[in-house]
């Protein structure tokens, strides 16, 4: 594996074996000094034609854990399509010596697209609707972890509630989740479906109801306001009566049931309940375990040193 | 005063309506003047392994000029086309400005003819600057030489603009065309809308936006008499309604490009927006269904959709390209390796029907017979050779088939009488 462009390539055995190493760096994250020389000397590129603060930090506080250096290119989109090409920002940043790359870009497609452009390691940190694999090794992780069920999903049922069409991470998770052995059920009204049909192996449920009682994973996407305007759903009143996550629907989870939210939350549309009132609530494990994962995923394409684990940096 | 050249095309079959025989073809001062055995002249064209025909005639050509000269010239697409073994090109009326002018449609003719390769007749507008909005002025442009008409790139959305403006242009005997594609309906699309662009993430484009606007048209054909040429048609959905509207006997042509018959919507997986193209690359059952219509007659007319486009425009995110490919060049081979028609058929399809639809019909899409204009092809459809993005004449790269073997391909072409490509090479 040389680039993180997609989950489309990794199988259950690769996916297992980066959250083995995810677990060694969840154990660094917990040391008193968490940083360790692993990738001294090397040097991580966001480069974000989105914003995205969370996912940038996350990232940039994974490479530094492992004393990469780290810069930062920030563009909104627009001055890009005004002359300014893609190749060129990353052919000049190459020029300066970058060994990976993180990219995040609103159009589908451009993680892979750079590769052409660069010899350096590519990470997908988010292309369009297309994927965004570190969250859903992160959120593999998160599941796995919490159940103790070591790499695999085998026999658990987990929902994906809300925008799938439109969603990355939802695209990303459906497929690593069913490849680690789940049950995956997409809970949606078709406006909000994949027109072309979602990946083998998912179910498909039209309210929240049909799932919240036997699921062992909640899973829940953002809503975006934006969606009414194109007539995608009615309005958002309806789409929490019937996709939300209310009180009453979060007591009839199972009381093993994680409660999960890729981020950030629109609290009044999808969750009309305060997480930190759930006792299956992942979310802020979901945060702390994507620095860990994305060390995982850092450490290995860019292949650091096992030794370099072992000793923290004063 | 000289005596004049006497140019012959030795070796070759001869292909007419009902006749492909042996024969050598002797022109003089622009016309065929002898077709027969054991012919000789002063300049010989080899022809050895050859069918020779009247010359290709492009429905669907973007030359880019006025308005894109980076990506095309008229020269530049003129030199494309004549290596293709075209003698004539419709010029798509989606310049800058658009063709909507008698003075714009007289610039580009002017520039076809200055160029000298083939013949440039530009296609008028529908609406005025191809907004919808409003009917161009077909009296005037048919009366500066326009014969067929279409706001390519962008369908009519209207459909009490689009029912005017038949009824106005039949009065005039003039032909539209349209590119059916109910906007709403693919707003944003990047490619088919199937299995392929669910798992990537990007919009899709549904056979439905082009069969609706089809069905649309063609109850505006029945209500109004009018006779309407569909482009580019995409769909195994369009197949069957052109198919039954013929059937009830409507006045309507369709044409396919090559690379609906032969690329598909999977080729988009590697996110490569050289085969980013609108209608979108569609299904191998899409792809069955238009063969099907090529060989039993429902489709009249190959037609390239030649689209240039400048290499920083096709290094855009997919999402942002901009659709469109080449095909004046590789149009033969790929028509011949994905679907092998008879020698009759495909002068047909490439020739005699583009010719009449386009209107033109008084000087090409002719016989290879004494006295008629010698616009000639002469092709070899055993001639197996590699595309070259590098190697065209084209001024922009974007061929789908860089890398790929094709059977077939233009050998000679003579335009007005004059050899305008010979052994596969453009006179510069
Ligand atoms: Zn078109």
């Amino acid at each position: 594996m040389k680039h993180l462009i997609t989950t489309a390539g990794l199988d259950a055995a690769e996916i297992g074996n980066l959250l083995d190493v995810a677990d060694h760096m969840a154990e660094i994250n917990s040391r008193p000094v968490p940083k360790v020389p692993a990738l001294r000397g090397r040097t991580v590129a966001s480069v974000f034609f989105e914003d995205s603060t969370r996912t940038r930090l996350s990232f940039e506080t994974a490479a530094k854990r492992l004393s990469a250096d780290t810069m930062t290119f920030s563009a909104s989109t627009s001055s890009l399509n005004k002359g300014e090409s893609l190749r060129d920002t990353i052919e000049t940043l190459s020029a300066m010596g970058v060994d990976a790359f993180v990219v995040r870009h609103k159009s589908s497609g451009v993680p892979e697209a750079v590769t052409q452009w660069t010899d350096a390691v590519v990470i997908n940190a988010g292309d369009g609707w297309h994927q965004h694999p570190t969250q859903a090794l992160l959120d593999a992780f998160t599941v796995t972890r919490s159940f103790g069920d070591g790499n695999t999903m085998q026999g658990r049922h987990i929902a994906i509630v809300g925008d799938i069409k439109h969603s990355r991470v939802a695209r990303s998770c459906m497929d690593v989740f069913v490849k680690l052995g789940a049950r995956v059920t997409a809970v949606a009204p078709s406006t909000l479906l994949p027109a072309g049909g979602l990946p083998g192996g998912v179910a498909v449920a039209h309210g929240i109801d049909d799932v919240v009682g036997e699921c062992d994973v909640l899973y829940m996407l953002r809503m975006q306001r934006e969606r009414m305007d194109s007539a995608l759903v009615p309005e958002l009143g309806e789409y929490s009566a019937r996709f939300g996550l209310d009180p009453a629907r979060a007591a009839r989870l199972p009381a093993h049931s994680l409660v999960m939210h890729p981020g950030p939350m629109n609290r009044g549309v999808e969750m009309l309940v305060d997480p930190s009132h759930l006792p299956g609530s992942r979310i802020l494990a979901q945060v702390a375990n994507g620095v860990s994962v994305r060390m995982a995923v850092l450490f290995s394409l860019l292949g650091g040193a096992a030794a370099g684990l072992e000793r923290g940096d004063s | 005063m000289a005596q004049k050249k006497r140019i012959v095309v030795k070796g070759g079959t001869v292909v007419n309506p009902g006749a492909v025989a042996p024969a050598d073809v002797a022109i003089v001062d622009g016309l065929v003047v002898e077709v027969g055995q054991g012919l000789d002249g002063d300049d010989v064209l080899d022809a050895t392994g050859c069918h020779v025909s009247s010359g290709f005639v492009d429905l669907h050509t973007h030359l880019r000029e006025p308005g894109k000269e980076e990506a095309e010239t008229i020269e530049t697409g003129s030199r494309a086309a004549a290596l293709g073994g075209y003698t004539a090109v419709v010029a798509m009326p989606n310049t800058d400005p658009a063709q909507d002018s008698v003075m714009v449609v007289e610039f580009v003719r002017e520039q076809g003819r200055r160029a000298g390769l083939v013949d440039v007749h530009p296609a008028g507008c529908i609406t005025v600057g191809r907004a919808g909005t409003a009917l161009a002025p077909y009296a005037s442009l048919a009366a500066a030489g326009v014969r067929i008409f279409t706001d390519d790139g962008n369908g009519v959305q209207d459909p009490l603009l689009m029912r005017r403006a038949l009824e106005y242009a039949r009065d005039l005997g003039v032909t539209l065309a349209q590119h059916c594609e109910v906007s709403r309906l693919t707003e944003g699309a990047v490619m088919h809308e199937g299995s392929c662009c669910s798992a990537m993430g990007v919009p899709g484009w549904p056979a439905l936006a082009e069969e609706l606007m089809l069905h649309r048209d063609i109850e505006l054909v029945r209500l109004t008499g009018a006779p309407m040429h569909f482009l580019h048609l995409s769909t195994a959905g369009s197949v069957e309604l052109v198919r039954r509207a013929k059937a009830d006997g409507l006045p309507v042509t369709a044409e396919v490009t090559p690379h609906h018959l032969a690329l598909d919507h999977e080729l988009l997986a590697g996110w490569d927006p050289v085969f980013k193209v609108n209608p979108p690359l569609r299904t191998r059952g899409d792809i069955e269904a238009l063969k099907q219509g090529v060989a039993d007659g429902t489709i009249d007319a190959v037609a390239t959709d030649h689209a240039p486009h400048a290499a920083h425009a096709k290094e855009l995110p997919l999402d942002q390209a901009p659709p469109g490919m080449l095909g004046l060049e590789t149009a033969l081979g790929v028509l011949v390796t994905a679907v092998a028609p008879a020698p009759e058929r495909l002068c047909e399809l490439m020739s005699w029907n583009p010719a009449r639809i386009a209107g033109i019909d008084d000087r090409h899409g002719r016989p290879v017979a004494p006295g008629e204009p010698a616009n000639i092809a002469v092709w070899d459809t055993s001639e197996v050779w590699t595309v070259s993005r590098h190697a065209l004449a084209s001024r922009s790269t974007n061929t789908p088939y860089h890398g790929m073997e094709l059977r077939g391909r233009n050998r000679h072409t003579i335009h007005d009488g004059r050899v305008v490509v010979r052994d596969r090479k453009a006179l510069a």
